[in-house]
C-alpha cells in the first residue's frame, strides 16, 4: 500500500519529501516483517523446546526426535518429494492437466525443431563451457602459485562467482554493444576489433551462431575461478614423495604433469568439470537476461521456464524438466558418489 | 570434496607447501607469469568498465566509450540517485524496493533452513533410531533433485492448494504478495545440502562431552541449545554465507515465487526485467547492477576464507 503510494509520487515528481518519507516506512515495514518472521520462528521453536524438554520417561525420547525431524521432513516431502513426484506426472498429461497424452509432451520436446534447436545448444553448452572453464582453471591453478603476490591474482579470478548471474550477463552484455559504426563505439567488444582494423563489426548478440559463444563467455567467466581454487588445493594435497620420485626417475616439465599431476588430481579434476557441467545446464539466467532466448540462443533450462511460467504449457514445461532431470541425474550421481567415496576412505 | 573441505582447518592463507612446488616448477616460465597476469586482467576489465560507467554522466555514457574516462575523468554519483530513488527508466519507482526486498528474502531464508537443518541433523546424528541411517541417506540424496523439477506443483500448491479426489489437504493459502512463498521454497531447496553438511559437522563432536551431558539429565534440547549450536559455529557460518549470497543471487526461485512487483520482488528479477526493456540506458543499469553486486562483494573480500568452504561445499547445490 505504501510503496504504491510511493511510486504514485515518483512519477509526479513533485513531492520529494513525502516520498522520502514514505519510502523509508516502507523499508521499515518490510524489514519488520522480515525481522518479525525470524523473531516468531525462533520463539515458536524456544517455547516447543521449553515444553518438550519437561517431557520425561517413555515418551521423552520419541518426542524429541519427532520434534527434532518433523519440520525438515514435513517441508521435503511437501517442497521436494511430492512435487517430484507430481511433475513426472504432469508432464504426461495436457496443459491443463485433465486429458492423459501419454508420451506426446516427449515426442514433441523430441521432435519438433525449434526444440532441437534448443536441445543442440544446451548440449554445445555443455560440451563447451564445461571443459573450457575447467581447462583454464587448471593452467591457472598450475602457474599462480608460484607468483608473487598470488592472492591478488586468485582473487581477483574468482570474484564474479561472488556476481549474481543476472549482475554477470549485464555487465556482458555492455561489453558486446555495438552500434552503427558511424557512432562512437562504447562496447568494448566492438571498439576493440576496430582498434585492430575490423571496420564493420557486427551486432554481436545478433549474429547465430556466435553469439552461443559468447554467450557461453559469461559463463567462463564466472566458474574458472572456481575451477582454479579447488584445482589448486588438489594440487597442493599431492604428496611431495611422488613428486620427488618421478623427478629422480628424470621426470620435468609436462611429463611430470601428464604422468604425475594430472592422474593424482584426477578425482578432483572430474568432479569440478561435472559440477560445472550441472551448473551449466541447469543455469537459466543468462539466456534470460542477455537474449530472452532470442537469435537462436534458447537453452533447455530457459525453455523450460517460458512454457511453464510464460506460456503456461505446464505439460509441455514438465515434460522438458523431467529431461533436465534426467540429464542432471548421472552427473550429480557420480559427484555424490564420489563425495561418500572421499568420506569412507578417511 | 566438501566434507573435506568442512573439516579443514582455515589455513594460514598461502604459505607456499613444499609439495607440488617441483611440478610448479616445472612449469614455471616469465612465459606463464605473463599469460597469468594478462588472464587477470582480462577477467577484471569487465567489472572496471561497469564500475565507471555508473559514475559516469548520462551524456558521456551514451556519446563515448567508459576508456575515454580516463582521460576525460567526470564522475558523479547521480545514477545512483536516479535508479535508487527516481526510476528513470522510462517507468516510475527507483531500485529502492527491490534492493530492500532482496535483504527482506535473503535473511530469513538463511536463517531458517539452517537452524532446521541443524535440529534435524543433530536428531541423525546423536538420537539413533530404526532407520535413521536410511533416513539420513534419502535426505542427502534429494540434493540430485533440481528446482526446475518442483516449481510448476510449487507454485500450483501455493496458489490453489491441495486436493485429492475433491477433498481439500491444503486450502489455497492467500500468500501472493508477501515473501513468504519465496522463503519457504528457499528453505526446502536447502535443506538437503544443509542437514548433510551439519551432520558431517555434528556427528564428528565429541561422544565424551554428549554422554556426560546425558548423565547430568540434560534433555536433548537442552543439548542442542547449550552444546551443539555452540560447538558448530564454523560450520554454521559457513553454510549461512553459502546460503545468504545463494539467495541473493538467486533469480528463478524469486521470478517464479515472488513474481514482479516491487512489493516482494528482490534485485535479481528487476534487473533482469529491465536488461531486457531498457537496455539502452547503459548509464542507469550500470549503477543498478553495481548495486546489485555491493553486498556479495563485501561479503566476498571480507569473509573470503569462508566463503570459498562454504561455495566448495554447496557446489552440487541447485
Amino acid at each position: 500500500m505504501l510503496l504504491t503510494g510511493a511510486t504514485q509520487l515518483a512519477g509526479s515528481g513533485s513531492a520529494g519529501a513525502l516520498l522520502a518519507d514514505s519510502g523509508w516506512n516502507d523499508v521499515a515495514v518490510k524489514l519488520g516483517n522480515s525481522v518479525g518472521a525470524i523473531a516468531g520462528f525462533l520463539g515458536v521453536l524456544l517455547v516447543v523446546f521449553f515444553a518438550a524438554g519437561r517431557a520425561t520417561g517413555r515418551f521423552g525420547r520419541p518426542l524429541a526426535i519427532g520434534i527434532f525431524l518433523g519440520p525438515a521432513l514435513l517441508l521435503l516431502l511437501v517442497g521436494l518429494v511430492v512435487p517430484l513426484v507430481r511433475t513426472v506426472f504432469l508432464s504426461f498429461y495436457s496443459d491443463d492437466s485433465k486429458r492423459f497424452l501419454g508420451g506426446k509432451n516427449y515426442s514433441w520436446a523430441l521432435t519438433t525443431d525449434s526444440v532441437h534447436q534448443v536441445l543442440l545448444n544446451t548440449l554445445l553448452w555443455l560440451v563447451v563451457a564445461p571443459f573450457l572453464a575447467t581447462g583454464l582453471g587448471l593452467l591457472l591453478a598450475l602457474w599462480v602459485d608460484r607468483m608473487r603476490g598470488q592472492t591478488v591474482y586468485k582473487s581477483l579470478i574468482f570474484m564474479p562467482m561472488a556476481i549474481s548471474l543476472v549482475g554477470a550477463s549485464i555487465i556482458w552484455k555492455f561489453v558486446y554493444d555495438a552500434r552503427d559504426s558511424a557512432q562512437n563505439q562504447i562496447g568494448l567488444l566492438s571498439q576493440t576489433v576496430i582498434w585492430l582494423g575490423w571496420k564493420h563489426p557486427p551486432n554481436w548478440i545478433l549474429s547465430h551462431p556466435l553469439n552461443n559463444f559468447l554467450l557461453m563467455a559469461v559463463m567462463i567467466w564466472v566458474q574458472t575461478g572456481f575451477a582454479m581454487v579447488v584445482l589448486s588445493a588438489a594440487i597442493k594435497a599431492i604428496p611431495d614423495e611422488v613428486t620427488e620420485a618421478a623427478r629422480l626417475d628424470g621426470a620435468g616439465g609436462l611429463r611430470l604433469f601428464w604422468y604425475v599431476t594430472v592422474p593424482m588430481i584426477r578425482t578432483t579434476l572430474v568432479v569440478v568439470l561435472t559440477t560445472v557441467m550441472i551448473v551449466t545446464l541447469k543455469a537459466f539466467d543468462i539466456v534470460r537476461t542477455m537474449t530472452g532466448g532470442n537469435f537462436g540462443t534458447q537453452v533447455l533450462a530457459n525453455e523450460m521456464y517460458s512454457q511453464s511460467f510464460v506460456q503456461f504449457n505446464v505439460g509441455r514445461g514438465s515434460a522438458l524438466a523431467v529431461i533436465l532431470f534426467l540429464a542432471v541425474l548421472p552427473l550429480v550421481g557420480y559427484n555424490i558418489v564420489q563425495l561418500r567415496k572421499e568420506r569412507a576412505t578417511r | 570434496m566438501s566434507s573435506q573441505l568442512m573439516d579443514r582447518q582455515p589455513q594460514p592463507s598461502e604459505a607456499p607447501l613444499p609439495p607440488a612446488k617441483a611440478v610448479r616448477k616445472a612449469f614455471s616460465s616469465p612465459f606463464s607469469s605473463l599469460l597469468v597476469v594478462v588472464l587477470t586482467v582480462l577477467w577484471t576489465i569487465p567489472t572496471l568498465g561497469l564500475l565507471v560507467t555508473s559514475v559516469r554522466p548520462k551524456q558521456d555514457v551514451a556519446d563515448s566509450g567508459w576508456w575515454t574516462f580516463f582521460t576525460h575523468p567526470d564522475a558523479t554519483l547521480a545514477n545512483y540517485h536516479t535508479v535508487l530513488f527516481e526510476g528513470g527508466f522510462g517507468v516510475s519507482g527507483g531500485l529502492m524496493p527491490y534492493l530492500v526486498n532482496s535483504l527482506a528474502i535473503s535473511v530469513p531464508a538463511t536463517v531458517f533452513p539452517l537452524v532446521i537443518a541443524a535440529m534435524a541433523a543433530y536428531a541423525l546424528a546423536w538420537v539413533p533410531f530404526r532407520g535413521s541411517d536410511t533416513l539420513f541417506f534419502l535426505i542427502f540424496a534429494l540434493q540430485v533433485v533440481p528446482l526446475q523439477m518442483t516449481l510448476i506443483p510449487l507454485l500450483q500448491l501455493f496458489s490453489g492448494g491441495a486436493h485429492v479426489g475433491g477433498a481439500t489437504i491444503v486450502p489455497a493459502l492467500n500468500l501472493s504478495g508477501t515473501y513468504a512463498p519465496v522463503w519457504l521454497a528457499h528453505t526446502m531447496f536447502a535443506l538437503p545440502l544443509a542437514t548433510f553438511l551439519l551432520h558431517n559437522f555434528i556427528s564428528q563432536l565429541p561422544r565424551d562431552l554428549m554422554e556426560a551431558a546425558v548423565v547430568d539429565g540434560a534433555s536433548h534440547f537442552k543439548i542442542f541449545r547449550s552444546i551443539v549450536l555452540p560447538l558448530c559455529t564454523p560450520a554454521l557460518a559457513s553454510f549461512a554465507i553459502f546460503q545468504f549470497l545463494w539467495v541473493w543471487n538467486d533469480l528463478l526461485v524469486a521470478l517464479t515465487f515472488a513474481g514482479g512487483t516491487p512489493e516482494v520482488a528482490p534485485m535479481t528479477v528487476r534487473l533482469a526485467q529491465l536488461s531486457g526493456s531498457f537496455g539502452g540506458h547503459w548509464e542507469l543499469l550500470t549503477a543498478g547492477a553495481f548495486l546489485s553486486m555491493i553486498v556479495p562483494l563485501l561479503v566476498f573480500f571480507a569473509l573470503q576464507r569462508y566463503f570459498v568452504r562454504g561455495l566448495l561445499s554447496g557446489s552440487v547445490k541447485g
